[in-house]
């Protein structure tokens, strides 16, 4: 036990040592989680849009007013031909033009009914179908005006609620994924630089010949981390909470607790990585090209599993992230407790113990 | 110019001797292209949907039929209360429950109203704005239907004014994320592979000791930065052209616009990430330190890039900080080009910035690059 | 003035911070002389060839090395120089032609010169059956002749030494300096560095630094009978205890 006991001292001392990387691995995460908290947003506001008004009538001018009073958009300019359109958005700032029918005013009256093409420029499909859909709801209600002295009959009227979020704010649901992803990379990186740089330095032939087993260099490496990736959690969970405003409806304790098992499986498959890697450099790049990109996308992050094609959902199964952002939404945007949570944590404990033991195996094999 | 030549003959042997690095530079980067670019997407499908019927009636059992068949929602179960139901929103089971109120069928012969009550999980808010507009079209639709059965002569004719609108997407009419993306993805994975291996570089000859060895040779100190960033330069735009088959063969992404300006506009580009790469590589110690900066910035570039969210829904003071992510300028350009079909003067701006960039990274590089210290 | 020195060192200084590594040494070294720079790990060797070599700017004094001032030609000396590092820096993924050609380029060889004097370097060190073999893969002993030969490929003036013989078995190190005699002979000047203190019996002429200072410097034999000592390794003993 003495040995272990010294064997993590040391592991200690390499981190505290390098300064420049200690404050890295604190401070990266922490101008993160503050710089993405605010930018990653998907809400929109102020988006540029362009007029072609064939009528240039009252009723038009109303609308137009309408629409550019709404905090989501702003008028950049007015097109004059339909043959202009496709330059303006060519220029890349203008993301929807709307189109007025000739004459509207009078069909309005006349046949009580008139035409708006919504044109938006699609290339970005997301923001493309929420402008359409604001100008929509704007047009909607526009309408409801002018039919408010006409009673309608036979309405059926949904009264929507929207539950653990009422307010839609973007950030409840970007935050979770943001304090996931960061504590992943950075929990996983670690651990996987740690081991390779004791290859390439030869002093993990000292390692092998030493009476410590296998096992107890393996958790030696990670323990270090596991307290300095609690350090990061614990930031991350702050700042989320008293900048962000993200409230905790459950337990602080039984995110604490699952936080740590996922800080845990994160830096078991650091270690993983670097059992299998030759050099730091072959470890890092598997760590940054081979899990950054799968973990923001398929991780439910920013796009919805539901969405994907069946394989994807499939191999989503398999990074921890996934299991953690659904545990950590839970715990502080629904309220749940263990009982709503036990199959995801349980997956997370599963996945724990198979990258230690295959990372303890790998090792074993080296040895031979 | 002959001393360039040897260095980065060097180079290219060195990159393709490691066989460990090979698949990571080629294989990962287009297996992801390929793989992870069906991810993206913020089409919602498979919405998890319940329902509560308290009324029982032809009308209540028309209105969930409607649902049923639509492809939006899976219609996964009914539930007797409302607590049952909350509690598997709670377990996230479903995500929109339907509860049709008693008298549903009676309220509407009658009082020709009637309420329906809808509850959507709203985490992802996004979705659950979308989510309400497709429960909203389903009902609608139930409803003009209803009226035509429903409409007896007594009852009002006058018509109400309508607005309609039409929805046009243009470029991406099927608005298929794909198309959004996979230009997009293309960029991140240059970006990443020609960052790594440049910012690792130096540092790793710091670390064996032949960069002391270079240091001690005549050769100046911007024939040694070229012939480092050359090779890795090639790299970069050798993936650019298969990551553009790929999207074109097997994603059918759209190539309206000039291949030759994505060509030029790319290889200023890759020209901006060798060069903060390089610089990175001077200010660092060990591989390591090197890689971890690398990451720092690597990260924020990737999703402060409008690739993922747009950059126009961030507050201003982020808008101003992407200024200075040079993957914000090649996604845009990316986009333009290839999906809209803009020209050289559509993209002048971005191309000025960038070329800028490249200018007075690779500048930093060079100078901070001592050969004695 | 009709100079034999090809090493001029006057008052040399290196401070970095409050620390002052090397402290005003003054020296000369003439053309063809094995000269020895002897000290103790952390003496200031290192530091002070550093200096001379260009990559390391002095504090203060001057130094002239192949006729250059180390402030303001650096560049002209490494023309004229050659160095071998402490960690006999080749690179371990190329083969032993490669790293060849690769630092002949580097020097301004013409291929053919390349082609000549690698074909040269190869048979005289009976690397023949490795020459495409990755420098990785050879032992200690052969990685440090090729780099020996490596730093005299462009037929330098002065060739430096950092500690040329760590690690390496008596044999080699035997074999080692009779290519360092035979490099002398041809004209070539040597420094070399070292805390072998019997290799100081194998130079011209030795200084010893101690804390920075150079606090001996003559022929192996004169500082023998200065210090009354065997061999040069008391002669180290006793300027150390001081």
């Amino acid at each position: 036990m003495k040995r272990f006991i010294g064997f993590v001292k040391k592991e200690f001392y390499h981190i505290f040592r390098d300064r420049r990387s200690l404050f890295i691995l604190f401070g990266m995460p922490i101008a993160q989680i503050l710089l993405f908290g605010f930018a990653i947003t998907n809400e929109i506001n102020n988006v540029d849009i362009a007029i072609l008004d064939h009528s240039k009538d009252a009723t038009t001018k109303e609308i137009i007013n309408k629409i550019s009073a709404s905090k989501y958009f702003s008028i950049k300019q007015m097109v004059e031909r339909e043959s202009d359109i496709a330059s303006v958005f060519q220029k890349g700032h203008v993301k929807a033009v709307l189109n007025f029918e000739k004459d509207f005013s009078k069909n309005l009256i006349k046949d009580h009914k008139a035409t708006i093409q919504i044109i938006t420029d699609a290339t970005d499909p997301n923001t493309a179908n929420t402008i359409s859909n604001f100008v929509n709801a704007i047009l909607q209600q526009y309408q409801k005006q002018l039919n408010k002295d006409i009673t309608i009959v036979y309405q059926i009227v949904p009264e929507t609620r929207m539950v653990y979020n009422p307010e839609l704010k973007s950030v409840y649901m970007f935050v979770p994924g943001v304090m996931t992803i960061i504590l992943m990379l950075v929990s996983a990186m670690m651990t996987s630089i740690s081991i390779t740089r004791e290859k390439e330095l030869g002093t993990m032939e000292i390692l092998l010949v030493s009476p410590l087993k296998p096992f107890q260099v393996i958790i030696g490496k990670v323990f270090p981390y596991i307290f300095l990736s609690i350090i990061n959690a614990v930031v991350i969970v702050v700042l989320s909470i008293f900048i962000f405003k993200m409230p905790v409806q459950g337990s602080l304790f039984l995110l604490a607790l699952e936080s740590i098992l996922f800080i845990i499986s994160a830096l078991a498959l650091g270690i993983l990585i670097s059992t299998i890697s030759a050099t730091q450099q072959t470890a890092m790049m598997i760590s940054l090209m081979g899990l950054m990109l799968p973990v923001i996308l398929l991780s439910g992050f920013i796009f919805p599993i539901s969405s994907m094609p069946i394989p994807l959902q499939v191999i989503s199964n398999i990074i921890p992230a996934k299991w953690f952002i659904i545990i950590i939404k839970g715990i502080m945007l629904k309220g749940v407790g263990i009982q709503f949570i036990w199959k995801e944590t349980l997956i997370l404990l599963g996945m724990t113990i198979f990258f230690i033991g295959l990372s303890v195996k790998k090792y074993k094999i080296r040895l031979e | 110019m002959k001393t360039i030549g040897y260095i980065i003959q060097k180079e290219f042997k060195q990159i393709f001797r490691n066989k460990g690095m090979l698949p990571i530079i080629f294989i990962l980067p287009l297996l992801q292209l390929i793989i992870l670019s069906n991810a993206a997407t913020f089409e919602i499908k498979n919405i998890k949907f319940a329902y509560i019927n308290n009324d029982h009636s032809s009308n209540s059992r028309a209105l969930l039929d409607a649902f049923e068949a639509s492809t939006y929602f899976n219609v996964l179960n009914n539930y007797s209360s409302e607590n049952q139901a909350s509690e598997a929103m709670l377990n996230g089971k479903v995500d929109v429950i339907l509860e049709i109120p008693s008298h549903f069928e009676r309220d509407l012969q009658k009082e020709k109203y009637a309420k329906l009550g809808i509850t959507i999980n709203a985490i992802d808010g996004a979705a659950a704005g979308v989510e309400s507009v497709y429960v909203n079209q389903i009902v609608q639709r139930f409803n003009k239907n209803i009226k035509v059965d429903l409409m007896q002569f007594s009852d009002a004719q006058v018509q109400p004014i309508t607005i309609e609108t039409i929805p046009l997407f243009w470029y991406n009419q099927t608005l298929n994320y794909k198309t959004f993306m996979v230009p997009g993805i293309l960029v991140l994975l240059v970006t990443m592979i020609t960052l790594f291996l440049s910012g690792m570089n130096i540092v790793r000859e710091k670390e064996i000791g032949t960069l002391e060895q270079i240091n001690v040779t005549p050769i100046k100190k911007s024939q040694f930065v070229i012939g480092k960033l050359f090779p890795f330069w090639i790299i970069g735009l050798g993936l650019l052209t298969v990551g553009l088959i790929i999207a074109k063969l097997i994603f059918n992404v759209p190539m309206i616009g000039s291949l030759a300006l994505m060509y030029f506009y790319t290889s200023i580009y890759i020209l901006v990430v060798l060069g903060i790469g390089l610089f990175i590589s001077n200010f660092t110690e060990t591989q390591q330190q090197a890689m971890f900066i690398a990451w720092f910035f690597t990260v924020i570039f990737i999703l402060m890039s409008g690739l993922f969210t747009p950059i126009e829904s961030m507050p201003k003071w982020a808008q101003t900080i992407t200024e200075f992510n040079p993957i914000k300028y090649f996604v845009e350009v990316m986009r333009m080009v290839m999906l809209k079909g803009s020209g050289f003067m559509d993209i002048l701006p971005q191309l000025s910035k960038t070329l800028l960039y490249a200018v007075i990274m690779n500048g930093l590089a060079v100078w901070s690059y001592k050969k004695i210290n | 003035m009709s100079n034999n020195n090809v090493i001029q060192v006057d008052g040399l200084t290196k401070m970095f911070g409050d620390f002052t590594a090397v402290n005003a040494i003054t020296f000369n070294v003439e053309k063809g002389e094995i000269f020895g720079f002897l000290g103790a790990n952390g003496a200031g060797k290192t530091t002070a060839m550093k200096m001379l070599i260009g990559i390391s700017k002095p504090t203060s004094g001057s130094a002239t090395v192949a006729g250059f001032d180390v402030f303001t030609h650096a560049e002209d000396i490494k023309k004229n120089i050659g160095y071998m590092s402490q960690k006999f820096a080749l690179y371990d993924d190329l083969t032993v032609k490669e790293n060849i050609t690769f630092f002949g380029g580097i020097y301004g060889l013409s291929r053919a010169r390349i082609k000549e004097k690698s074909k040269a370097l190869i048979e005289e060190l009976g690397l023949e059956s490795v020459a495409n073999n990755l420098v990785g893969s050879l032992p200690l002993g052969w990685k440090q002749k090729i780099s020996f030969s490596v730093a005299l490929l462009h037929d330098p003036k002065i060739v430096f030494l950092d500690e040329p013989t760590g690690g390496v078995d008596p044999i080699t190190r035997r074999q080692f300096w009779e290519m360092i005699y035979k490099a002398a002979d041809q004209g070539t000047t040597i420094f070399v560095t070292t805390h072998y203190m019997d290799e100081a019996e194998y130079c011209d002429r030795v200084s010893i630094m101690v804390n920075g200072k150079i606090e001996a410097l003559d022929t192996p034999k004169k500082l023998k009978e200065q210090f009354k000592a065997a061999n040069m390794n008391d002669v180290f003993l006793k300027l150390a205890r001081g």
